[in-house]
């Protein structure tokens, strides 16, 4: 049965933490900084500047945004992990039944292979570097070159082959990656600011709006203002704090105050580093392909760093694609469904258009699994302040809460028909699967199960 | 052991940022800058792994 394989894959977390397992706030620290700094704040950092920001939209928003995105890491997500020590998939499983959770599940692998697909797409543009290959442009939807599809089906092998072998040495080897990254980063932006005029600390300023962040749009992009920023900046990470991701990760913390240990992260990689891939993307006339940027910073240490930072994002992404998958397909071994994913991936990658519009996919990102953590949210604070039940397909032994299920389907239709652009369907999109659970699981639990909410109080 | 890889590792660290910061203020020319980064790239490499090197113990995520 699908259901139980999948059990059997998260077996080994099934339980809560025990005491004695827990960790101090160094290890938070360290993982969300390396964590945050990844092949995806190279491109994303150059989007903004295609996109038009100002300066101060820039600077303002991404502050507002990031604390935003602590806050959510902080209050929503911590509270909870530290109380129930649980991960995401085995609350769902308590919370949904574990026909949504598998639903769920698939959802969420297929999202990360596209982002697996989006990095791997990162590292081709370094590795094709030395072949003189033309560079995908901002408006590619489609390969520009064979080349361009050799070398990414070369590095998709490599990425798919390192996934089925396994992820834990790899995960070593991405937290070595991480510090080094980070200067890689700031030393290319460094690099480079003389090439855009700037040869003292007092101009910068004047710099960033005459020069970098413009205001003005690259032909064929909507602009971006403060708002998009800051609901991106917050929303960027949303399937990992609003959607509860983290509670994987934050149930082995010793308080819940180990949650603002996200702003490490935040504000290293998603402030520090995305200013440095805005700067090298103005000084190379708004060229986008992350890899003849960091080359152009940093020489052959940039391009590798864009190899790497690829690499070490779409590598356990894709591991837990496979994962993931592995329970959907009857009979097949892990590998196998880890080289069919792989495939899928790298084929996805070998589309610009993956790259070029990853603010718009890692927005539909965490839109998409967001309902999730709202009704986890109402789940574990709102429903037994109402006299309701926690964990309602686990009382009832149901093999799918529909509460949830409707909550979560009727919360994207109504968040995709909403007139406003992606990057704030999320907020809206929030309330109304939080304000959905909490009714539709008041109208099932009263009235079908009446019997059981007597046995219980 | 342990020690010397780590400072070797942190001057890597050392050579990938502090050249950069001469690129911006006209004293180090691009070429030496990317040359340096580059050796800065190798010392980290095969010397972090040596100095972070510990007795393990189960990690944070899942």
């Amino acid at each position: 049965m699908i259901t139980e394989r999948l059990d059997a894959l998260y077996e080994f977390d099934r339980e809560p933490v025990s005491k004695d397992n827990l960790h101090g706030i160094g290890k938070f620290i360290g993982m969300y900084a390396g964590e945050h700094v990844a092949g995806t704040e190279f491109v994303i950092g150059a989007l903004f500047v295609a996109r038009g920001v100002s300066a101060p939209d820039l600077f303002l928003g991404l502050l507002v945004g990031n604390i935003l995105a602590v806050l959510s890491w902080a209050f929503l997500c911590a509270p909870i992990a530290v109380k129930t020590r649980l991960t995401l998939y085995w609350m769902l499983r308590k919370i949904c039944g574990p026909y949504l959770t598998f639903i769920y599940n698939i959802v969420n692998a297929l999202m990360f292979c596209f982002l697996a697909g989006a990095m791997i797409s990162v590292a081709a543009t370094a590795v094709g570097l030395p072949l003189n290959m033309p560079m995908p442009e901002l408006q590619d939807m489609f390969p520009a070159s064979i080349t361009w599809i050799i070398v990414v089906f070369c590095v998709g092998f490599v990425v798919t082959s390192l996934a089925i072998l396994g992820f834990e040495k790899f995960a070593n080897f991405a937290k070595i990656c991480s510090p080094w990254m980070f200067l890689v980063f700031v030393a290319a932006a460094l690099a480079v600011l003389p090439k855009l005029g700037l040869t003292s600390f007092g101009d910068f300023w004047s710099v960033a709006n005459e020069k970098i962040w413009t205001g003005i749009p690259v032909e064929g992009q909507s602009k971006f203002t403060f708002w998009h920023v800051m609901f991106f900046a917050w929303f960027c990470n949303m399937a990992m704090h609003i959607g509860m991701a983290d509670l994987s990760i934050l149930r082995y913390a010793r308080k819940w105050t180990y949650g603002f240990t996200s702003a490490f992260g935040m504000f290293l990689g998603h402030y520090v580093a995305w200013i440095c891939s805005g700067i090298l993307c103005a000084a190379a006339d708004v060229t986008v392909a992350p890899g003849p940027i960091a080359f152009m910073g940093a020489g052959i240490a940039g391009a590798v760093c864009v190899v790497i930072a690829g690499w070490t994002t779409a590598n356990p992404t894709l591991y837990r694609a496979g994962l993931a998958l592995q329970a959907a397909s009857p009979n097949w071994k892990r590998w196998k469904v880890t080289a069919a994913a792989g495939l899928g991936t790298t084929i996805a990658a070998c589309f610009p258009a993956l790259v070029m519009r990853l603010l718009d996919f890692v927005a539909l990102y965490g839109l998409i699994l967001m309902p999730m953590g709202a009704i986890i949210l109402a789940d574990f604070w709102i429903l037994p302040k109402l006299g309701l039940r926690r964990n309602f397909a686990e009382v009832t032994g149901s093999k799918i809460n529909w509460s949830a299920g409707i909550s979560w389907l009727v919360t994207l239709v109504v968040a995709f028909l909403l007139p406003l652009e992606i990057f704030f369907k999320g907020l809206p999109g929030f309330f109304i699967a939080l304000v959905l659970y909490v009714i539709l699981s008041s109208i099932e639990q009263r009235k079908k199960h009446k019997k059981i909410l007597s046995e219980e109080f | 052991m342990r020690t010397v890889a780590l400072i070797t590792a942190l001057i890597g660290l050392v050579l990938t940022i502090v050249p950069s910061l001469f690129v911006f203020l006209g004293d180090v020319s691009w070429g030496d800058h990317a040359q340096l980064m580059f050796i800065g790239m190798i010392l980290w490499f095969i010397f972090a792994p040596i100095g972070m090197k510990k007795k393990e113990k189960k990690g944070v995520g899942s």
